[in-house]
């Protein structure tokens, strides 16, 4: 079912934590809402479901107007961040709830619970409780609660944040693989573009309660749209370097180093401010447009090492490279720039 | 094996200490049922007199030992069901509902709860005559049930406050209404404290003296404690085992109620769902 969020603007007291955003969710994809913390993903999540009223705008389910509509009557399923079972009942108890309150008969909650528990794989956990279940087991109950009841959209809220690392891994794919499989909307919010890169087909980026970006995840990493979006995107993070245009090159602040700009944007002015941001896997030693500087901070992470180089002028730059630690802290490099893949930005952040 | 050696001369030493404790308690029976001179340490023959306002009709002017008893169960229990009712719900209310004046009612329930209850009573009993409830077992369970609710709403607040409001915000994903979702899902976690705050009230009322004697005196309504004063006062010679013996009936419940509900009691200060 499409998901249309119009005009939707929310206030706390005084405090307008969202203003005017617009985001339209097509049938069956899975978007996630990325930002800092305090952006109001939650609090768009909250409007969506009906926890939080709407101060302004509409919501549509399809071509059902639900703004208006009790959180009762929307038909969402939620999955909470800390996953909100319901902890005096068991697995059965739990996922039967929604239908139990429909007055669904027996046999039918019978054949759905049943159902439900094989896709998200806990059949034999029907008798336990909350309590005595892991955190991707409780997971999965909660994901099978939010389902049961064929809900229009399926929102989750940072599910696998309380998880360990490898756990997150395997529930990734299996929430994405739910979702697929049951072809429902979904919203997810995370803070984590890992996350959101590898389970979404489209990414919102937030900011302060604005939708900073709105594309598919490899098009926000490749094409952001903004500084704050290319630094939010990309682990490693991108670096960034200011300076001054001269010509068709960017002369780096209290330095001699100057940089070609890549020729899609080139700004308009002459001497105009300029951010240039730089992705670790394009500063390489092979790369022509060399720049000198000493390493500073090393980080051996296995497959990759990520080299720090802070430049003459105080400006870092980082670099991540497949072969083994070369180099030793201190060392002066000439490692160099793949300027066609260098990212420019003008003094406000948009990207030229 | 060792940890056993460890705790055995603690269990001696406790058991020594507390010795007079249960001796005087084991006495206590013993004497109900046996003719033993005060003093004598040996008990004389059994005997089941002491026992006889049981089944003995009650004196003129006196009330019957079982309408007391029927009295006091009702006095306590409708005290308790009182007490649980409006905790359970004014707690709700003021742990999740945004309403207003809370804080001002928060720090009142303290200030209330302060209050000593013979300060007031000059004032209850002036109220419950004008209203015409003086003299009534539903007057004095009135009273009692309002003595308990400032304490009794505090601590079901604390209960609400630690139930995770997503729990709340699922239940209504689920499509149940507020009621439900109270009902179906809140209340039975708070359930402990529940059981807890209804044992604790049920007790106090069953022990309560001063309340029903200025309050409802009356043969009607009289409960056991004021019924044991009453057989202390028409005593001319003052038969002690007699009030040993209904003493000890009058305890039998609390003994009984305690040994099934000590766990749940024991949460009441514990403070929290866990389990
Ligand atoms: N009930 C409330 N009253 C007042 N302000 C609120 C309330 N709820 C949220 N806010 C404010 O709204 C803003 C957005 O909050 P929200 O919970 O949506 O952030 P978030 O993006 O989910 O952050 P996080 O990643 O930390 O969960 C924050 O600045 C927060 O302080
Ligand atoms: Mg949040």
């Amino acid at each position: 079912m499409r998901i249309l969020i119009d005009n939707f603007t929310k206030t706390f007291g005084t405090t307008t934590v969202i203003r005017d955003m617009t985001l339209d969710i097509e049938s069956g994809e899975m978007l996630a809402l990325l930002g800092p913390s305090g952006c109001g993903k939650s609090t768009t999540l909250f409007a969506v479901c009906g926890i939080h009223r709407m101060n302004g705008g509409r919501l549509l389910f399809g071509d059902r107007d639900v703004t208006t509509v009790s959180s009762q009557d929307r038909n969402v399923g939620v999955v909470f961040q800390n996953y909100a079972l319901y902890p005096h009942m068991n697995v059965f108890e739990n996922i039967s709830f929604p239908l139990k309150i429909r007055k669904e008969s027996k046999a039918d909650i019978d054949a759905k619970v049943r159902e439900m528990a094989k896709l998200v794989h806990i059949e034999d956990l029907m008798e336990r409780k909350p309590a005595q279940l892991s955190g991707g087991q409780q997971q999965r109950v909660a994901l099978a609660r939010a389902l049961i009841r064929k809900p229009d959209v399926l929102l989750l809220d940072e599910p696998l944040a309380n998880l360990d690392a490898k756990l997150r891994l395997e529930m990734r794919s299996e929430i994405r693989r739910i979702q697929q499989e049951t072809g429902i909307t979904a919203i997810l919010v995370t803070h984590d573009q890992v996350e959101a890169m590898s389970m979404c087909d489209r990414i919102a980026i937030m900011n302060k309660g604005q939708i900073v970006q709105l594309s598919s995840p490899s098009e926000m990493y490749n094409e952001p749209a903004s500084a704050f979006v290319a630094g939010f995107m990309g682990n490693p993070p991108i670096s960034f370097l200011d300076g001054t245009v001269e010509g068709s090159s960017l002369r780096l602040d209290q330095s001699s180093i100057v940089l070609p700009l890549p020729e899609s944007s080139r700004p308009a002015s002459p001497a105009s401010r300029v951010k240039l941001g730089v992705r670790p896997e394009y500063f390489q030693p092979e790369n022509p447009d060399k720049v000198e500087g000493k390493i500073s901070f090393i980080e051996i992470q296995g497959r990759e090492t990520l080299y720090d180089v802070t430049l003459e002028n105080g400006a870092v730059l980082r670099s991540i490279q497949s072969s083994g630690p070369l180099h030793k802290l201190g060392d002066t490099v000439r490692w160099g720039v793949d300027h066609s893949r260098v990212l420019a930005f003008d003094e406000s952040g948009a990207r030229l | 094996m060792t940890k056993n050696f460890k705790t055995l001369p603690v269990y001696i030493l406790l058991s020594v200490l507390s010795l007079p404790l249960v001796i005087m308690y084991a006495y206590l029976v013993i004497d109900t049922f046996t003719v033993t001179t005060p003093g004598s340490l040996v008990p004389g023959p059994f005997t089941l007199h002491n026992w006889r306002f049981l089944w003995e009709p009650a004196k003129p002017g006196q009330a019957s030992i079982w309408a007391a008893t029927l009295n006091t169960f009702l006095f306590a229990g409708g005290t308790m069901l009182i007490v649980l009712m409006t905790s359970a719900t004014a707690g709700y209310a003021l742990s999740r509902l945004r309403m207003p004046m809370r804080s001002f009612m928060l720090a009142g329930l303290i200030m209330l709860h302060a209050f000593p209850t013979v300060t007031l009573i000059i004032s209850v009993f002036l109220i419950l005559q004008i209203i015409g409830l003086y003299d009534t077992l539903i007057g004095v369970i009135l009273v009692r049930a309002a003595l308990d609710l400032p304490l009794g709403v505090w601590i079901m607040k604390g209960f609400y406050d630690n139930v995770p409001w997503e729990i709340e915000m699922a239940g209504v994903q689920d499509g149940a209404s507020r009621f439900t979702v109270w009902w179906r899902l809140i209340l039975p976690q708070i359930q402990p404290g529940l059981a807890a705050l209804g044992i604790f009230s049920f007790l106090q009322a069953w022990s309560e003296f001063i309340l029903p004697q200025v309050l409802a005196p009356g043969a009607n309504a009289q409960v056991l404690s004021v019924y044991m004063q009453a057989v202390v006062k028409s005593e001319t010679q003052m038969d002690f085992t007699l009030f040993k013996t209904i003493g000890l009936f009058y305890t039998l419940p609390v003994v009984v109620i305690y040994l099934i509900f000590n766990k749940k009691l024991m949460n009441i200060y514990g403070g929290g769902t866990k389990g």
